[in-house]
């Protein structure tokens, strides 16, 4: 009978040591150092708001197509298109990848030989790509007469790529110059001159050919 | 009720547009430094032709390399290098996270992104590799290369793990393992002219030195093992030296 009472009383307080709580959550909080009741803890469940923080947008990247004429050494001078892409590390340093193809003319030989042709026409497609770092030389402010300042630059390039021609696969150093005039907010011209240099022996000797190279381009900044 | 549902009808439509004309508004910021240059163009070259001092609430247009355009309440345009703008918040305490390298990028960086080029076992090899920090000190490695050579071409794509030393350091080595796949075209002056697929693998060791908060270089030797299903396996010497972009 005892035991039962004392059972009886436990579960009672128990249930209410439960109970308070949840009707503690369910009411107003009660402020801190209430003397009325037994000092109680003040637990706030409070969740922190997720706050954003606010992007600047960057435009860092460079894309846009060249067209110009390319010198391939023994064969004659044609013309050469291509795209690139650029990524502008800093003011001053800058990656960019270029693709660019022509189509060779003939050589001496086979115009003054009359009827040997050296490479079919598929062989003399002159298709390159490659991968150069580009250092802002000369950055500054061009003026063209009395309305319009332009950021303009000077800058030159180092890369390395591949050159697929005449059937073989040819590594290719490139070195190069350029103007860029960034004409508004997102669009730029850029005026190019580049040498790509690769070994070819394609003509007997084993020889370092030059393939000179001057372009037109427009790029969009985004 | 219609009346109701008409009126919540607005609100959602009100609510969704908002975002929409938030996102192409400028940034609000109140300047923070002391004061702010604003130069002509993103470039330490332009000149200055205004300051804004603290407390003056600017707009943040948008950022090139490490230079943000900012706009006044009076329609003035300049340009603004990233550190003077470090410390700002918008108009209404939230943080501007402005594209920059962060003071510990050396050892906190996660991704590396690099092109490297050299030799293997006499034939020109062009690398484009990236890289993948689990630690400070350990991560997880791919590249494809070209390989460019006299007798045949090829392509060998590879993943590997590698080790740096003690990253903290300027310049560190480190060593790592991998395996791949090459890929060789024989060229059609040789007698035997089949392609083959092979697999690879590689043991490297390297050191790797930083430029700046964004760059390093790195010279690796790797010695790599093809599997060929001829009685022999090929042993191979490759040399990389590369430029790795980190972020």
């Amino acid at each position: 009978m005892a035991r039962r009472l004392h059972l009886l009383l436990l579960s009672a307080v128990a249930g209410c040591g439960l109970a308070a709580p949840a009707a503690r959550a369910e009411g107003a909080p009660d402020p801190v150092g209430d003397s009325s009741q037994t000092p109680q803890v003040v637990q706030p469940e409070l969740e922190r708001r997720k706050v954003e923080p606010v992007k600047v947008p960057t435009q860092n990247f460079e894309a846009g197509v060249l067209v110009g004429t390319i010198g391939i050494e023994d064969f004659g001078s044609s013309v050469v298109y291509g795209a690139r892409v650029a990524y502008h590390f800093t003011e001053d340093l800058f990656a960019e990848a270029t693709i660019g193809r022509s189509k060779a003319g003939r050589t001496s030989y086979e115009d003054l030989s009359g009827a040997a042709q050296l490479l079919t026409d598929s062989e003399r497609m002159f298709t390159y790509y490659d991968l150069s770092a580009g250092w802002n030389l000369l950055p500054g402010e061009v003026f063209l007469p009395r309305k319009y300042a332009m950021p303009a630059a000077i800058y030159v390039e180092l890369g390395i790529g591949n050159t697929h021609f005449a059937g073989d696969d040819h590594f290719t150093v490139a070195l190069g110059t350029g103007l860029r005039l960034v004409v508004n907010k997102w669009l730029a011209l850029h005026l190019d001159a580049r040498d790509h240099m690769f070994r070819s022996d394609l003509l007997g000797k084993d020889k370092l050919t030059q393939n000179l190279q001057f372009t037109l381009g427009a790029t969009a900044f985004f | 009720m219609l009346r109701r549902l008409t009126a919540l009808c607005l609100m959602l439509g009100l609510a969704a547009a908002a975002p929409a004309v938030a996102a192409g508004a400028a940034i609000e910021v109140v300047v923070k430094d002391p004061y702010i240059d604003l130069h002509t163009g993103p470039g330490r070259g332009f000149p200055i032709t205004l300051s804004i001092e603290r407390g003056v609430v600017v707009q943040l247009v948008r950022q090139r390399t490490d230079w943000v355009e900012v706009r006044t309440d009076r329609g003035k345009h300049g340009w603004v290098h990233r550190s003077q703008l470090a410390r700002t918040l918008t108009v209404d305490g939230r943080e501007v996270k402005i594209a920059g390298p962060l003071p510990d990028a050396r050892t906190a960086h996660r991704w590396e992104l690099g092109v490297a080029a050299g030799r293997l076992s006499g034939a020109d090899v062009i690398q484009a590799n990236g890289a993948w920090l689990m630690t400070e000190s350990l991560m997880l490695r791919a590249d494809v290369s070209q390989v460019i050579g006299n007798s045949s071409n090829g392509w060998l794509g590879t993943v590997g793990i590698a080790h740096v030393f003690v990253p903290q350091w300027r310049v560190s080595p480190f060593v790592g393992v991998g395996g791949g796949v090459i890929h060789v075209t024989p060229k059609a002056t040789l007698v035997d002219t089949r392609e083959r697929t092979d697999t690879t693998a590689y043991g490297a060791a390297g050191v790797r030195g930083y430029l700046s908060d964004r760059f390093l270089l790195q010279a690796e030797y790797r010695g790599l093992v093809v599997f060929t299903n001829r009685d022999d396996n090929e042993e191979n010497d490759e040399w990389l030296v590369g430029f790795t972009y980190f972020f």
